[in-house]
C-alpha cells in the first residue's frame, strides 16, 4: 500500500487492506466517532499512513477514530476512537 | 462483463496489452486480465510489484475503463512519487505482467441505477474514475444529465481530451467544461482559474436538482470543492470524494 505520510487519502484507498481482513466492503460502512459523535462513511474518512498501516481521523473533531495496521504476522485493528460501526450486507 | 462479488480478494496476473500516451505527463495502460469478474464505474484496483529479491510494493489505482469494456485501463501520471507509478508510467512495456487485485471499494461508485443528475468534478489524473462513469453512461446510451468540470494545468494536459470532445458532441445531455489553471492557448474562452464556488454554480446543477456529485483529484481541490458545495446547500450524502494525494495542480 502506498499512502502519503503527511497528506491524507480517503478510507476508500484502504479498501484492499480491509478486504484482507473483512468479508464485507467496509468503504460503505458508517462509523460514529466516540469523541464528537460525527457519523461518516468509512470511504470518505481521511486516512493518514504509510506502508505499515492506516490511521483514520474524524472529519468532525480530527481525533483518531480507527487504526488498521498490517504486520508480518497479522492485522491490528484499534477502534478505541469509534463508538459504533455499521456494515451493510451486499445485495 | 457482469459483476460478481468474489468471496475473497485474490491477486491475479495482468498483462500489458497496449500503452496510450494521453498527455506529456500521463499515460494509459490497457490490460488483459484473464480472470477479471467485472467492476463498477468508480472502483479501483491494487497493483503489486515484486522485485527479484522478493521485495513488494503496492498502491491503488482507479479504473478508467467502463464496466462494458473488454479491457482494464489505468491512467498513471509520470511525476507521481512512490515505487509503483514510476514503473507503470515509465518502464512498463507491452507484454509485461504484474499482479493486481480488485475491483475494490463500493463507496465511490456510480451506476445508471444510481441516477442523476450526475455532476463530476476532477483535477488532473483524478479524472480517471469519473471517465469510467462517463464511459459507462455512454455505453448504456443513458440520457441522465451529466456535467464534468475538469481542471487541468494547460490544454495539452487535458487527459482523454479527444474522447471527451466526441462524447460531448454526440450527446446533448452531457456537458464538459475545462478550466486551465496554468496556461491557456490563444483564443481560449473557457475558465482559467482553479475550481471555485462561482464556477460550481455557473457550470453545475442547483442543489434543488439533487445532483449526485463525485469529486476526485488532489486533496486541496477535493476539499475546497466539497466545502463550497456544502456551503451552496448541496446534500452531504450526495457528495462523494476521492483524494489521490499531494500532486498539486
Amino acid at each position: 500500500m502506498h499512502l502519503h505520510g503527511d497528506k491524507p487519502v480517503d478510507g476508500n484507498a484502504v479498501a484492499g487492506l480491509f478486504r484482507e481482513v473483512f468479508a464485507l466492503d467496509l468503504t460503505t460502512a458508517s462509523l460514529i466517532c466516540a469523541g464528537c459523535g460525527a457519523e461518516a462513511e468509512i470511504g470518505s474518512v481521511r486516512v493518514f499512513g504509510g506502508t505499515m498501516g492506516a490511521v483514520f481521523r474524524c472529519d468532525g473533531c480530527d481525533e483518531v477514530v480507527m487504526r488498521l495496521v498490517r504486520t508480518p504476522d497479522g492485522y491490528w485493528l484499534d477502534m478505541q476512537g469509534a463508538r459504533r460501526l455499521f456494515a451493510r450486507k451486499v445485495g | 462483463m457482469p459483476v460478481t462479488d468474489a468471496p475473497r480478494l485474490q491477486w491475479q496476473t495482468a498483462e500489458v496489452r497496449e500503452i496510450v500516451e494521453e498527455t506529456p505527463r500521463v499515460r494509459t495502460i490497457i490490460l488483459d486480465v484473464p480472470s477479471w469478474h467485472g467492476h463498477k464505474a468508480g472502483q479501483h484496483i491494487d497493483v503489486r510489484l515484486t522485485a527479484d529479491d522478493g521485495y513488494q510494493a503496492q498502491r491503488s489505482y482507479s479504473i478508467a475503463s467502463a464496466p462494458e469494456s473488454d479491457h482494464l485501463m489505468l491512467s498513471v501520471e509520470r511525476i507521481e512519487e512512490g515505487e509503483v507509478s514510476p514503473y507503470l508510467a515509465g518502464e512498463a512495456r507491452m507484454g509485461d505482467k504484474f499482479e493486481l487485485r480488485g475491483p475494490i471499494g463500493g463507496y465511490f461508485v456510480w451506476t445508471i441505477a444510481t441516477g442523476g443528475p450526475l455532476f463530476l468534478i476532477a483535477g488532473g489524473s483524478g479524472v480517471a474514475p469519473l471517465m469510467a462513469m462517463l464511459r459507462h453512461r455512454a455505453a448504456q446510451k443513458s440520457t441522465i444529465p451529466a456535467t464534468l468540470l475538469f481542471s487541468s494545468r494547460t490544454y495539452d494536459d487535458i487527459i482523454y481530451r479527444a474522447e471527451m470532445e466526441r462524447l460531448a458532441a454526440a450527446d446533448p445531455h452531457l456537458k464538459i467544461v475545462h478550466t486551465l489553471t496554468r496556461g491557456q492557448p490563444a483564443g481560449w474562452t473557457g475558465p482559467s482559474r482553479r475550481i471555485d464556488s462561482e464556477m460550481l454554480v455557473s457550470e453545475g446543477f442547483a442543489p434543488d436538482a439533487k445532483p449526485h456529485i463525485y469529486i476526485c483529484g488532489p486533496t486541496a481541490l477535493v476539499e475546497s470543492s466539497a466545502r463550497a458545495l456544502l456551503a451552496l446547500g448541496h446534500d452531504r450524502a450526495l457528495i462523494k470524494t476521492e483524494r489521490f494525494g499531494p500532486t498539486g495542480l
